[in-house]
């Protein structure tokens, strides 16, 4: 391995990563400072660097002053269905491109490909008039829902593990045993596939959770989603800092606990991605 | 064994209803597996593209009952080409686009190659640049217009010990800008560095043996090895941030202290196209119009990224020659 012959690093290369890293976590350091503390001490000078003692009482501020509880709920809720739904179309999906022989295989595995150059703003009047006008859906979370239950990344992103992670040996004896399609997938593919499906699944939970651009158009303040609840305590007149960014700490807690227990698997499945890709 | 049993020999008489079952289940499954994400696509992609596409030949406008269906043509691609606000927002998109672009991926390759040396603690700086990403735009944007403040901000401290006077970020071209774009290269300066990394690593150690035997220095082999054998990964980077710097929609939008949010700053200073369209749609009511403003920004990212690979190839032309 090439891994064992790389250049072992200096204290210079040590040196810089660390201030790399510092300038990372810093701002979200900070967020925790800002939001430990109230708004007069935000506002001091030289700046406060250390968490104070006002924590809980901001997150029940913050609460109090807004639709949060629904907010995190709503969030929660939407989320966790594409999630899911988007690790169940992607597996089936990259599992037919990458083992399944069938007529027009290429060229629609082409389409898939190509599909993740178009912008979604592109789509997102008429996508708008169809969810309000069409299927009365506005400000109801199937508008967040449904277009997001399967998208091309993920059935790039299947297809691509499954092609080497499943023996084509196996599918073939599974086959000459009687299994059937839906028998080699159940009990060939998706055993194999269980740790890209994970971190697909931890990206989408990222992604749909950190959304604002269709939640922003699509849903109001009646029924909001998290990112739409913090854009809102942002957008009042007379600006409360700490409670703002009390609400900023909020909505990345659950993403950020997501990253602290999956990093690895995350990093893993980005640089495998960017590899075959 | 005397005859040889291929896959596609069937085990069974064909006239069973089994095999007649399997070989139907063989056919139709990939359709099946694959036929939700087709589905979803067409309807909530495809379809909405194109009547995009239509709505901007229209003179639809959301305030005027009955005007959905009155065709113009391309005269809101003609009102397009003539409207000051559209170059505008069009000069704040590039102009934003090349800040956060260029030296988010040049610290990304610089970052990307001091994770490739060998490192104690490889996955803690590794998930240390990362952490940005996971993280929401709109909570970011808020951390940072806080960090920005003209009065109490961070930063205007920080550069107050350099005896720099308070800089007003939101007020300013160049500044809005400049902050705008901080906040984009925080972001993704990490997931590039993490997509170079990865890239690096197929990179044969030979190769550098080999140039060191030769006399090249780090920095040379950095130039002449590392990064020519990156360039398809770079290439890759440079089309994906581009298409997101064109769509750049939230930081602008929570970047504004503004009554409405969508105009891009007092004097329209950091207006972003996406921005621009969004306050047609729904500060105006002009759906044609906007959707005119939304396909021109997608003829841009086209235009842009058929631009992107042409002078790759002609770059490898070079190489070869």
């Amino acid at each position: 391995m090439s891994r064992n012959r790389q250049l072992s690093a200096g204290k210079s290369v040590y040196a810089t990563l660390t201030v790399g890293v510092l300038l990372s976590v810093f701002p979200l350091y900070w967020t925790v400072v800002a939001a430990s503390r109230n708004n007069t001490d935000i506002h001091r000078v030289p700046p406060v660097l250390l968490p104070g003692g006002n924590l809980l009482h901001n997150i029940g501020q913050a609460f109090a002053q807004s639709d949060m509880q629904l907010a995190l709920v709503n969030s929660f809720i939407v989320s966790a269905t594409v999630t899911a739904s988007v690790v169940v179309t992607s597996s089936l999906a990259g599992f037919a491109f990458a083992k399944l022989p069938f007529r027009g295989r290429n060229p629609l595995l082409a389409t898939v490909v190509a599909t993740m150059m178009v912008p979604t703003q592109l789509g997102i009047i008429p996508l708008y008039i169809m969810m309000a006008n069409w299927f009365h859906w506005a400000d109801h979370l199937q508008a967040l829902i449904v277009p997001a239950v399967a998208n091309a990344f993920g059935v790039f992103f299947m297809r691509q593990y499954l092609v080497t992670a499943v023996p084509d040996e196996l599918l073939d004896a599974a086959r000459m045993d009687g299994c059937t399609t839906r028998g080699l997938y159940w009990h060939v593919a998706l055993p194999a596939a269980r740790p890209a499906m994970a971190v697909l699944g931890m990206l989408t939970f990222m992604a749909t959770w950190n959304d604002f651009y269709w939640p922003k158009v699509v849903m109001t303040q009646q029924n909001p989603t998290i990112q739409l609840t913090l854009s809102e305590l942002a957008s009042g007149y007379i600006k409360d800092y700490s409670l703002v960014l009390t609400g900023a700490l909020v909505a990345s807690l659950p993403v950020i606990a997501v990253f602290l227990v999956m990093g690895r698997q995350i990093i893993d499945g980005i640089m495998q991605g960017a590899m075959k890709g | 064994m005397a005859a040889t049993v291929s896959a596609d020999t069937p085990l069974r008489p064909a006239r069973a209803p089994a095999a007649r079952w399997s070989r139907a289940d063989r056919r139709v499954s990939p359709y099946l597996y694959t036929a939700p994400f087709f589905v979803v696509f067409a309807l909530f992609g495809l379809f909405p593209m194109l009547y995009t596409g239509y709505v901007s030949m229209t003179g639809w406008r959301a305030d005027r009952p009955g005007s959905e269906s009155t065709w113009v043509g391309l005269d809101n691609y003609r009102t397009l080409l003539a409207d000051p606000f559209f170059w505008n927002a069009l000069k704040n998109t590039v102009g934003i686009g090349v800040l956060a672009t260029v030296p988010q991926l040049l610290l990304a390759l610089g970052l990307a190659h001091l994770l490739n040396y060998r490192v104690r603690g490889r996955t803690f700086f590794r998930l240390g640049v990362l952490l940005p990403n996971v993280t929401s735009v709109a909570a970011v944007t808020l951390i940072f217009v806080q960090l920005f403040g003209r009065d109490f901000g961070l930063i205007n401290w920080l550069f107050g010990l350099f005896g720099v006077d308070h800089i007003d970020w939101q007020a300013g071209t160049l500044s809005s800008w400049t902050a705008i774009a901080t906040i984009v290269t925080w972001r993704w300066t990490g997931y590039n560095a993490l997509i170079y990394l990865a890239a690096m690593q197929s990179v044969p150690f030979e190769l550098y043996e080999a140039a060191a035997i030769d006399g090249a220095g780090r920095w040379r082999q950095f130039r002449s090895i590392t990064v020519p054998m990156l360039r398809p990964t770079i290439l890759f980077t440079v089309i994906v941030s581009t298409i997101g710097a064109l769509q750049l929609f939230g930081e602008p939008m929570l970047f504004s202290q503004q009554q409405d949010p969508t105009t891009g700053g007092s004097q329209h200073q950091f207006q972003t196209l996406a921005l621009y369209s969004y306050n047609q749609f729904w500060g105006r009511f002009k759906y044609g119009y906007g959707a005119a403003v939304s396909w021109a920004m997608f003829l841009l990212i086209v235009v842009i990224v058929a631009v992107n690979l042409l002078a790759a190839r002609r770059m490898k032309g070079v190489d070869a020659a």
